[in-house]
């Protein structure tokens, strides 16, 4: 209760100090010139990242981006001088996330989107808000733990994914011998091990604990290893509208700083509505601290 | 636009080659499934218009079946449920055994769902030759295998070139659907690209100059092969 | 595998996918409609005497079948955009993108029809002073409609699994609201063998008594 008005006074204070500088701040970036034209806020979301984006059975698209993003629009509220404003989901794929940013369809990206470089020469990215890298599903007993083990046997590896990149990378760092199956997307990924096409799913680990959470038998499978990859997730805004992306960054820093960002994390994680039950990793919170920039 | 174009990308190494690489599984998998759909097809076709009701039913029963259920969802059913309906050790095999696991399912599936289309494309090419020319060549005394091999298949595969024609265009462009049981062909590489990049627009750009330079080369080989196969008598563009 | 079938995932979802099928049924009815008008009107032009009007309609069917329609959706859902200056939203450009895409494959199959129809018929129709229009109304297109009925009918149902594409621009059908809610339950195989049996129904019966309809008027 305590943490929740300290929110409220920290978000109505940056509201203050965005007011003093409204009218500037709304003529320098084009994205928020055309949200207050329109009247609308295009939140472009995921449909089955759980639990940081995706349909609930209400139809509505919920999760841990999602919610963030809603306290970025309640900004975006301020900013425009329009407490009506609407907001339209778009829903995205990671084939249509770059496309629909770069053609004005989407105001920003509420998914579980990699923060990496070569990305920053086509979309910007607010504060980093989740903390995850590459690890291994297997079948308990199996007696793999690490990438080592694979050795002569078959991994399954989502298309395109910075898990891929990465899984391959290493295997060819030290020479080992493992066979790939592509797969289309993460369930696909988790047939193939459950019914033996593959002896471990590669992915982020945060996907392989809700996967194991959603399959029929979780203690048949265990996540194993050390991080293959660092995958930082953090949500999208279109290229090189600075005013914007810090009306973002503010929001966030100032949720950092007060705790609410930890309570809304323990909402959807802590165990979630999935039971996925992953309490913060002391790297997330250590990087909240260090986002939490003042003012 | 708000887009920082890259067309760079598409000729930087691995880039490249992937996207060549992607073509040439393209072009495997359609071709090895064309195979199988116009063998099969034809047998099937042929079996729908004969007079044993056996044949007929097998015919209109595998027409049914393999079209009336999307080819995505077939392509999940081959992959993921068909080895399981195997004894374990065959399953095991079609799962791990065989070499290119992912490309023969994909092959197969494809082939078999286009043989579906291509057996109603030489059913009624077969239909629509009169039934005058099936009277008088039985009246001449050619038994019915016979009345097939020199009458009703040769005209009627004449005629139904330009739907054949599509038929093949449909497996090569079809083909991108194995990138979901994870053939890296064609569509599935430009993806990869645009995961990799962000470049994406530059990525199917290339790709769809590529699916049409292919299909422009197929159709006007076939423009030929149609003028010249055409049968007077009929109205065509060849007869005008 | 199968000793475990979750029904509850399906049954929670049915309210979900009967959403997602309103949807299919939608877009296949006006993409058939708008297909079938433009694809008569491509199919006459492509084989008229006039030079420009037959070259023009070549070039639009060869362009539209040379692209993987999957391309095609994407193209039309990113560009239009551009072309209007604002979003114009996923169902009209993708409804444009089928209507385009399928007048294409009309074309193609009632040209084939047509040129199924023997030669003698048409010049009989010329014997007796049937106008060009006249004789295509009267003589060859009833015809060729016959003829080509199997082959329409099958692109219809091709028509209607294909519009699950649409998931590339976000927009809900049948079997992609039915992979949404396998993915999020990860439970492919159920969610999976369901799609495959609903479609398989839906297709066989509406073939089935379009062939009934269809034996009545055939020649």
């Amino acid at each position: 209760m305590k943490f929740k008005n300290l929110g409220i006074v920290a978000i109505s204070l940056a509201a203050f100090y965005a007011a003093g500088s409204m009218a500037g701040e709304v003529d320098s970036s084009f994205v928020l010139k055309r949200i207050q034209e329109r009247g609308v806020v295009n939140m472009g979301h995921r449909e089955a990242s759980v639990p940081f984006s995706y349909i609930g059975d209400d139809g509505k698209p919920k999760g841990y981006s999602v919610d963030l993003c809603h306290k970025i629009v309640e900004q975006i509220k301020v900013s425009t001088e329009n407490p009506d404003l609407k907001i339209n989901y778009v829903p995205v794929t990671s084939q249509t996330r770059i496309a629909l940013m770069a053609n004005g369809t989407i105001d920003l990206e509420c998914g579980s989107t990699t923060h990496n470089l070569t990305r920053q020469k086509q979309v910007d990215y607010l504060a980093t808000t989740f903390i995850t890298g590459t690890k291994l599903a297997s079948k308990k007993g199996s007696g793999i733990t690490e990438l080592e083990d694979m050795d002569g046997k078959v991994i399954a590896l989502s298309l395109g994914t910075t898990n891929e990149k990465a899984i391959k990378r290493v295997a060819e760092e030290k020479g080992l011998n493992i066979k790939y199956v592509m797969v289309k997307d993460h369930p696909q990924g988790w047939l193939n091990l459950e019914n033996g096409r593959a002896d471990a799913y590669a992915s982020d680990d945060v996907l392989l604990y809700g996967l194991i959470s959603k399959s029929k038998n979780p203690d048949d499978f265990q996540v194993t290893g050390r991080f293959l990859s660092y995958d930082p997730y953090g949500i999208m805004v279109p290229h090189d509208d600075s005013t914007y992306r810090r009306l973002g960054d503010v929001v966030l820093a100032d949720m950092m700083r007060s705790g609410e960002m930890q309570k809304i994390y323990d909402t959807w994680f802590n165990p979630g509505p999935t039971d996925i039950g992953m309490p913060i990793s002391s790297t997330l919170k250590t990087a909240f601290e260090v986002q939490a920039l003042p003012h | 636009m708000n887009y920082n174009w890259d067309w760079g990308v598409l000729v930087t190494a691995p880039y490249f080659g992937w996207i060549i690489s992607g073509l040439g599984w393209t072009l495997a998998v359609a071709a090895c499934a064309w195979l199988i759909a116009f063998t099969l097809g034809s047998i099937i076709g042929i079996m729908r218009t004969t007079d044993n009701p056996v044949a007929r039913s097998i015919g209109a029963g595998y027409v049914e079946v393999f079209r009336n259920i999307p080819l995505l969802v077939q392509m999940f059913l081959w992959y993921f449920i068909f080895p399981e309906l195997l004894p374990e050790a065959w399953g095991t095999w079609v799962k791990r055994g065989i070499p290119l696991p992912e490309f023969w399912t994909a092959v197969v599936c494809l082939g078999t769902y286009t043989a579906s289309r291509v057996a109603e494309q030489v059913r009624a090419g077969i239909n629509a030759i009169s039934l005058g020319q099936k009277q008088a060549a039985m009246a001449i005394g050619l038994a019915p295998m016979q009345v097939y091999r020199y009458i009703l298949l040769p005209v009627s595969y004449r005629t139904i070139i330009p739907p054949m024609t599509s038929e093949f265009l449909g497996i090569f462009k079809n083909s991108s659907l194995a990138l979901t049981i994870g053939v890296l062909e064609l569509t599935a590489q430009t993806r990869q690209i645009e995961e990799y990049t962000f470049q994406g627009f530059e990525a199917f750009t290339a790709a769809t100059i590529l699916y049409i330079t292919v299909t422009f080369i197929v159709m006007t080989a076939m423009a030929v092969v149609e003028k010249k196969m055409a049968i007077p008598g009929m109205i065509s563009l060849g007869a005008k | 595998m199968f000793s475990d079938f979750d029904f509850d995932v399906v049954i929670n979802a049915i309210p979900f996918l009967w959403e997602g099928m309103q949807l299919t049924f939608l877009l296949t009815f006006l993409a058939i409609t708008g297909g079938l008008f433009l694809g008569v009107l491509l199919a006459l032009s492509r084989l008229s005497h006039i030079k420009v009007l037959s070259f023009a309609a070549g070039s639009y069917v060869n362009f539209f079948r040379s692209m993987p329609l999957i391309l095609v959706i994407f193209w039309f859902y990113f560009l239009v955009p551009f072309i209007v200056g604002r979003p114009v939203g996923g169902f009209y450009s993708v409804l444009v993108a089928f209507t385009l895409f399928e007048a294409a494959y009309y074309c193609e199959i009632m040209r084939a029809g047509i040129q199924s129809v023997r030669i003698s018929q048409v010049q009989a129709g010329q014997a007796i002073g049937l106008s060009y229009s006249q004789n295509m109304r009267y003589i060859v297109l009833p015809q060729a409609f016959r003829n080509m009925t199997p082959i329409l009918l099958t692109q219809a149902v091709i028509l209607f699994q294909d519009t699950s594409l649409v998931y590339v621009v976000g927009l809900h059908d049948f079997l992609v609201n039915a992979e949404i809610v396998a993915t999020r339950e990860n439970r492919l195989i159920e969610l999976f063998s369901t799609v495959a049996v609903v479609y398989f129904v839906l297709c066989l019966s509406f073939s089935l008594s379009i062939r009934k309809l269809q034996k009545r008027f055939s020649i």
